[in-house]
């Protein structure tokens, strides 16, 4: 298997790991902890939205899913962080196989896709509200206890490590996926399935197990935050906020793209930092041009800002040959 | 031309200095400090933006009131400086603000309000060792983790809960027992659910009848079933537990269907003390009670604050009065440190004694972050006012229970 | 375990709220019908037309009346945001349609927020909280209102449809996009009429609601999902099936808050939603997706 599709994502990831360790500031730290798990909740979109051309509005599932048994293996059952870490995105993807071969077999797509799925969440959020496995509505508070052995840890540094780590795992899948037959089939069934059909190709396996894939990732996400922050409740874990944020990042970045999710998650995360010092305090401006960007990316950048971004390198190009 | 040039390169150099020197130089305060940092943490935009505007009124009067009076002088009359952080009604935005605090150098953080954002941001600040003080959030977890950095001023949710349960049975007793079965309206969030769970075992223990419990979520599309669930159980007492809008709701279909139970007793009610509410809707309002965060009636400095609030068009929440009266806490233990050291700080917040805030707690006494003389107190809406009936220290009217039918 | 009573007075409250349901899923079906899209943006114009219809009370005029001037302004607006905005940056594919209107819904609601601030607010009407007693039940009155004028609007819509020429126009483009435009009719004008009048009956909607509600900027996100379900359940693009899945909606909820407490009874609604989408997503009246 040559290296070589993969050098520039690992350059990617070398850039990034050598920034934040150079710039010396924990707010920027912080903030860009917060940027890869929006980036890595993202890359779990964009396999199932992106490549499959199956918009789900909400992730959320499967993001809360990871979060909640994440710290739910540790507080109640002693589990080891990592154990738990792992177990939180398997769940995840366990969450997305039931979503998936439901919605699927029934041969939901489109708007119908994008409802039930957001009805999955939503009733979730519900259940995990109101059971006391979850903690109810106090939700799960996991220990502070920063030592290397329970994933936490005194500095910023190691967490944002490992969140780059992951998000550079993300994009390695991603880029595998695209060269593999599983990738095509994908692509396939996204540009015409029945079509796809026709020539042999398995749909509903093929939409389930980027599904599932899907689901993980976003369920690592869920449990990193929660590793992060220690504490879940049934609005963070599963409220439609982090639906949205897990398919603005691609859409903005560039749907379907090996780099998308990553670029929309830093773009959006910059524009946060942004809008709150310029719009002052005006509640909800920066939020509603999230809005505006969304509508501007679907509009006039259809490949997103990398799209964007190579159309212009390409311009630029082709004017100083 | 050389003359220029030379000057010009000149000029350049001592520009280059200057900016170099500018940036080099120590971003931290010097010994003799102009002013001291103090972070005021919240929820500004979002969902909750309109109580973290309130929060930050409170603390902007405080501030006010310290710098006009000569700042903290056991550091020479140096002011206080405001550092606003937007915690945008998330937690991960509340962190954000932390960080960015601290690299501004704050020597301590008041605010959070909502019980998940005062989680994160306390843990946050912990890493830098800033004292934090908590306005609001109830979640008993906040001061339960052994953070040596937080403090919280208002009373939790185990300890409002306790008390409104305690209040209610001398309430009862003391008008001759009117009241025996019960029923409950909460929101299914952290404190409704909470407080109905505590309720169910605390009440019948008490000599009550719980009749039905009924939850709700936030928002709810509906109330008007609850209210149906009341009258068809015609309890003595109902006991609200809800938010602003779904609260106002029940109120008035209660009122215009002539459900009367001889008593309201709401416990941490998002409207039952709400001067908008009372202003709003004076009818449905009458009589009602709450346990609640509340301000001291009697403090000559609680009215003037109240009076300046309302004269501004805007409504005395609760969430004013615990801002402003945290900031002035903070303002004395900076002047029992004299130091902006954040350890000292902490150190004379664990061992302050504060009485000059406005809030019915008597002089402040922390035990494990967590003031112990904090407590909620009981109010009833009587004639278009909000009146604290008990506990009769804080008392400036005598409760009517039960309700004239 | 419920007196009969209860149960009944229950069902009417559900028949009530469940009119309003209708009436502001009605647009949702139009647009659905029409246009193959689900407007992500329904519940943030609700919330938007709820604030105007506030705004028309503090000038002094009542709900009720503003309800017919607001629907004419809301009109307008449908109409320009879908000529104007949605309809250019989806570039007429559905895929993207979903994905504009939900930034459109983001939009709109933090709009709100920035001009309105997150506070609740209430109106008092003298008819507000009024009740009409009949064979022992207490009957709210603005919702009996609010049930009369959304049959009536449903009549008018479904009316509108059937004989005028415009509704005829917007049947041939639900039907057949292609062969409409053929025979000369301005797809891109009838899409954003459709849009229009949806806004329009959330305007009315909202003027029902206001008094027996309240308002803040995320209003609307209550009765989205709520609007999608009655959607689905009656069949995308079907008016009657609106109207009835939003009072069966309204019963149905009504009863699982009754006996499973409105917590947990709002899972009965989603529940049926899933099944719906998952056994008949034709729903009552559409035809199999």
């Amino acid at each position: 298997m040559s290296l070589r599709p993969y050098l520039p994502i690992l350059a990617v990831a070398v850039l990034l790991a050598g920034v934040v360790s150079i710039e010396n500031s924990n707010a920027f730290a912080n903030g860009m902890v917060t940027a890869m798990i929006a980036a890595l909740a993202g890359y779990g979109w964009n396999l199932l939205g992106g490549y499959g051309g199956q918009y789900s509005f909400g992730h959320a599932a499967f993001f809360g899913a990871g979060a909640y048994v994440d710290a739910i293996l540790q507080m109640r059952y002693g589990v080891n962080a990592y154990v738990a870490f792992a177990l939180g995105a398997s769940a995840a993807g366990l969450v997305g196989l039931v979503v998936g071969y439901l919605a699927f077999r029934a041969g939901l797509r489109g708007s119908y896709f994008a409802l039930i799925t957001l009805a999955f969440a939503e009733s979730m959020r519900v259940v995990a509200n109101a059971a006391s496995i979850t903690g109810g509505a106090a939700g799960t508070l996991i220990k502070l206890d920063p030592a290397p052995a329970n994933f936490q840890f005194q500095s910023r540094l190691p967490f944002l490590w490992i969140a780059i780590a992951l998000v550079a795992f993300a994009m390695m899948l991603t880029r595998a996926i695209e060269r593999r037959r599983f990738g095509a089939y994908l692509i396939a069934v996204r540009e015409n399935e029945a079509a796809a059909r026709a020539l042999g190709v398995d749909a509903l396996r093929v939409k389930l197990q980027a599904t599932v894939i899907s689901a993980a990732l976003t369920g690592l996400a869920g449990a990193l935050y929660a590793q992060y922050f220690l504490f879940v409740d049934a609005s963070i874990a599963f409220g439609p906020g982090i639906s949205i944020e897990a398919l603005a990042g691609p859409i903005i970045g560039g749907l379907g793209t090996v780099f998308g999710p990553l670029v929309g998650a830093l773009a959006l995360h910059a524009l946060g930092e942004l809008a709150r010092g310029v719009a002052g305090r005006l509640p909800g401006v920066d939020l509603a041009l999230y809005g505006a960007l969304l509508i501007l990316a679907v509009a006039v950048a259809r490949d997103g800002l990398q799209g964007l971004a190579i159309d212009v390198a390409r311009k630029w190009r082709v004017r100083t040959a | 031309m050389r003359t220029s040039r030379n000057s010009r390169r000149d000029l350049l150099k001592s520009g280059a200095g200057l900016a170099l020197a500018t940036f080099a130089g120590p971003t931290y305060l010097r010994a003799e400090t102009a002013s001291i940092k103090i972070g005021v943490l919240q929820p500004l935009t979002g969902a909750l933006a309109f109580d973290g505007a309130q929060g930050k009124m409170g603390a902007d009067a405080a501030f006010k009131e310290i710098n006009d009076g000569g700042g903290i002088k056991a550091l020479g009359g140096a002011k206080l400086e405001m550092v606003v952080g937007d915690a945008r009604s998330t937690p991960d935005g509340g962190v954000q603000e932390v960080e960015r605090m601290a690299s501004e150098g704050v020597a301590a953080i008041v605010g959070g309000f909502a019980s998940p954002i005062c989680l994160a941001a306390t843990q946050a600040a912990s890493r830098y060792d800033i004292p934090y003080l908590v306005d609001v959030g109830v979640s008993d977890q906040i001061v339960s983790r052994g953070l040596t950095n937080t403090f919280r001023f208002a009373p939790g949710f185990g300890m409002v809960s306790k008390q409104a349960i305690a209040n209610l049975i001398k309430l009862n007793d003391g008008a001759g027992k009117p009241a025996k079965t019960v029923v409950l309206v909460h929101e299914d969030g952290l404190f409704g659910s909470g407080l109905a769970k505590l309720m169910q075992t605390e009440l019948p223990a008490n000599g009550f009848e719980i009749l039905d419990t009924i939850a709700h979520p936030t928002p709810a599309r509906d109330m008007s079933n609850i209210a149906l669930q009341i009258r068809a159980k015609n309890p003595d007492l109902v006991i609200p537990s809800s938010y602003y809008g779904e609260f106002v709701l029940l109120a008035r279909t209660m009122q215009q269907q002539r459900i009367r139970p001889k008593g309201i007793y709401c416990v941490l009610n998002g409207a039952a003390s709400n001067y908008r509410f009372v202003k709003e809707f004076p009818d449905a309002a009458q009589y009602v009670m709450d346990c609640n965060h509340w301000y001291d009636p009697r403090k000559a400095a609680a009215q003037k604050l109240k009076q300046a609030v309302e004269s501004d068009g805007k409504f005395f929440t609760y969430n004013v009065a615990l801002n402003y009266s945290g900031v002035l806490l903070l303002a004395d233990a900076l002047e029992r440190a004299a130091s902006v050291d954040r350890k000292a700080i902490t150190a004379a917040i664990a061992s302050s004694n504060f009485a000059r805030h406005i809030m019915p707690y008597g002089p402040t006494q922390f035990v494990n972050g967590q003031n112990t003389g904090a407590a909620p107190v009981n109010t009833q809406v009587q004639d278009k006012d909000i009146k604290v009936i008990f506990p009769g220290d804080f008392a400036d009217a005598k409760p009517v229970f039960p309700v004239p039918a | 375990m419920f007196a009969p009573s209860l149960i009944a007075a229950a069902v009417v409250n559900g028949l009530t709220t469940g009119a309003v349901y209708a009436l502001i899923a009605l647009g949702l079906t139009l647009v659905y019908g029409v246009l193959h899209i689900i407007n992500f943006a329904h519940g943030a114009i609700l919330g938007a037309a709820m604030f105007a219809a506030y705004f028309a009370y503090q000038a002094g005029v009542d709900p009720y009346v503003a309800a017919l001037p607001l629907a004419v302004v809301f009109f307008g607006l449908g109409y320009a945001v879908q000529r104007l905005v949605v309809g250019p940056a989806s570039h007429g594919e559905d895929r993207n349609f979903l994905l504009v209107t939900l930034g459109l819904s983001i939009i709109i609601e933090n709009l709100l927020l920035a001009a309105f601030s997150s506070d609740t607010r209430t109106i008092d009407t003298p008819y507000g909280f009024s009740t009409l007693e009949f064979a022992g039940l207490f009957l709210s009155l603005p919702k009996l209102i609010a049930f009369v004028v959304s049959c009536l609007v449903g009549a008018a819509l479904w009316a509108l449809l059937a004989a005028t020429d415009t509704g005829k126009a917007i049947r041939a483009v639900a039907k057949e996009r292609m062969g409409a435009a053929l025979v000369g009719i301005d797809a891109a004008h009838i899409f954003a009429v459709t849009f229009g009048l949806s806004a329009a009956c959330l305007a009315v909607a909202a003027c029902l609601l206001l008094p027996i509600y309240y308002v803040n900027p995320r209003v609307g996100e209550t009765y989205v999902l709520v609007a999608f379900t009655v959607v689905v359940l009656g069949g995308m693009g079907s008016i009657p099936g609106a109207m009835l899945g939003g009072l069966l909606i309204g019963v149905v909820e009504s009863l699982s808050g009754l006996f499973f407490g409105d917590s947990l009874g709002q899972l009965g609604v989603y529940l049926i939603f899933i099944i719906v989408l998952l056994v008949r997503p034709g729903g009552i009246f559409g035809a199999t997706a």
